[in-house]
């Protein structure tokens, strides 16, 4: 908690005076901007509005995650009955997510695809994002990576959507029809993560859409509600209580190291089976319809 | 306009929305629109008549509809024989909007040419004709884009800008039928 609120007052601060811009660039998508305030680092996509930290980093401590969201995506290895091979990760941010979990499974091959190439080389250079044989980056739009992979019958253990942070989102990365594309990558117990909307109307179209494609899912949240995290896996009955309290209590202390509260985190995981808050009748997006942009506002 | 604005929806399950995308739909609809022109041009010099005019509406309208019927197959092939998004991209943009965009530039020149009745005056009504038709692209990238992807599929508004352009073909040439009779000059509607 103490935690926390140190953290907010250094978020807030760093909104107003104390920041340094340390590297600012134009790349063909965005404004990219790395700024450096007392300990924190953060990487940001524009520079007016507030909620634009895209990742951020201690630098005394790189290893601790800063993120809700990004802890919030570790509840996904309660789905997993085993340690993940194959990740793969759409939308790299500053590649923190990369690094850890390299820390975590150093034997499991993880590929991150991000469109911006601006975006890798600035991760690599301000967030010691890095790669080797295990892990590696690749400039390509979500979309046609995972065509090309189903393609070439891939199959990955988990896969993390982030791709949505940005003023734009890529409307066809939230259509049933990827998502059906992702769902043929995914093993045979894969796991999907997808960090997604939790306040505009997108929320209700965007969860009908999921539901559409893989049934019921788990809604992974914050105790703020700013974002949420849709959990859902390849396995159609969704993983049972009992499991995931045993998984959580050998989890914990292989996550703590990170800053990450898998105990705290489970107890917010609630299932669509049990609590569906949006309309039933809600339109799901398709490659034909996906006004995406025209409905988070 | 609505179309190419469309076009950067339809090709982006198979090519994605990197810039590049753009730069091919563009490409091609300035490449074809110039050949559009010229062609139209062409056609204007024999036997210029409002049933002709009709039909270029009529032929545009009909060579929309391939896009709705096998654009994913279409695109389909395309991704799979090229790897780089961008030429993949530029020959999807090639194969659904090449003709249909030709066949729509060639409207603007027949209008000139149909239009005109005193030398005097071409420049004025060619003026009138860049205004009608240029606002008119305006007015629709902007429904299209605010509005009409909020309440429709891609598919369900080009198959409606198709059944325009059809229904703009008959008026014209019954319009010209029913003048043949009564004698009278027209001056056919614009639209882009």
């Amino acid at each position: 908690m103490n935690n926390f609120i140190f953290l907010t007052v250094l978020i807030t601060i760093s909104n107003f005076s104390f920041a340094e811009v340390i590297h600012k660039e134009r790349s063909l998508y965005r404004n990219i901007i790395v700024e450096d305030s007392f300990n924190l680092r953060c990487l940001k996509f524009n520079v007016k509005t507030s909620k634009t930290n895209q990742s951020c980093l201690y630098k005394d401590d790189p290893q601790k995650l800063v993120f809700n969201y990004t802890k919030l995506l570790f509840s996904s290895l309660l789905l997993l009955d085993k340690a993940p091979e194959k990740i793969l990760i759409v939308g790299l941010g500053g590649g923190t997510m990369s690094n850890t979990l390299h820390q975590l499974y150093p034997q499991a091959l993880i590929e991150n695809v991000e469109i911006d190439p601006s975006v890798i080389k600035v991760a690599r250079q301000y967030f010691g994002f890095f790669e080797n044989d295990k892990v590696t980056s690749k400039v390509q739009d979500g979309r046609i990576f995972v065509k090309r992979a189903a393609m070439k019958k891939q199959k990955y253990d988990w896969i993390i959507l982030d791709a949505f942070n940005g003023d734009y989102i890529p409307e066809h990365l939230l259509t049933k029809e990827f998502l059906q594309e992702t769902k043929t990558l995914l093993s045979k117990n894969g796991v999907l993560s997808a960090n997604t909307f939790s306040v505009s109307d997108l929320y209700a179209h965007e969860s009908a859409t999921y539901k559409a494609v893989f049934g019921d899912f788990f809604n992974v949240r914050n105790r703020k509600n700013s974002n949420r995290i849709i959990l859902t896996s390849n396995n159609t009955a969704l993983t049972s209580e009992a499991i995931i309290t045993e998984r959580v209590k050998s989890l914990q202390p292989k996550l703590s190291p990170y800053g990450i509260d898998i105990i705290q985190i489970s107890s917010n995981m609630s299932s669509t089976k049990d609590e569906q808050d949006w309309s039933g009748d809600t339109k799901i997006l398709t490659d034909q319809f996906s006004p995406a942009n025209l409905l988070n506002q | 306009m609505g179309i190419e604005l469309l076009g950067g929806r339809i090709l982006a399950p198979f090519f994605g929305s990197s810039v590049h995308i753009w730069g091919s739909i563009i490409t091609v609809f300035m490449l074809s629109l110039s050949f559009g022109y010229l062609l139209g041009g062409k056609l204007s010099t024999k036997n210029a008549s409002l049933t002709r005019y009709g039909c270029i509406f009529l032929f545009a309208g009909i060579m929309v509809l391939p896009i709705v019927a096998w654009s994913v197959n279409i695109m389909e092939v395309i991704f799979i024989n090229i790897e780089d998004s961008r030429y993949g991209s530029l020959a999807a943009s090639m194969a659904l909007f090449f003709i249909p965009t030709i066949i729509l530039g060639m409207i603007s020149p027949y209008s000139v040419r149909l239009l005109v009745t005193d030398k005097d005056k071409s420049g004025q009504v060619a003026g009138v004709l860049y205004f009608v038709s240029t606002l008119g692209s305006a007015l629709g990238t902007i429904i299209t884009s605010f509005y009409f992807v909020l309440f429709f599929e891609v598919n369900s508004i080009i198959f409606t800008f198709s059944i325009a352009l059809i229904l703009l073909g008959i008026i014209a040439i019954s319009f010209d039928r029913l003048s043949k009779t009564h004698k009278e000059s027209y001056s056919g509607v614009v639209h882009e």
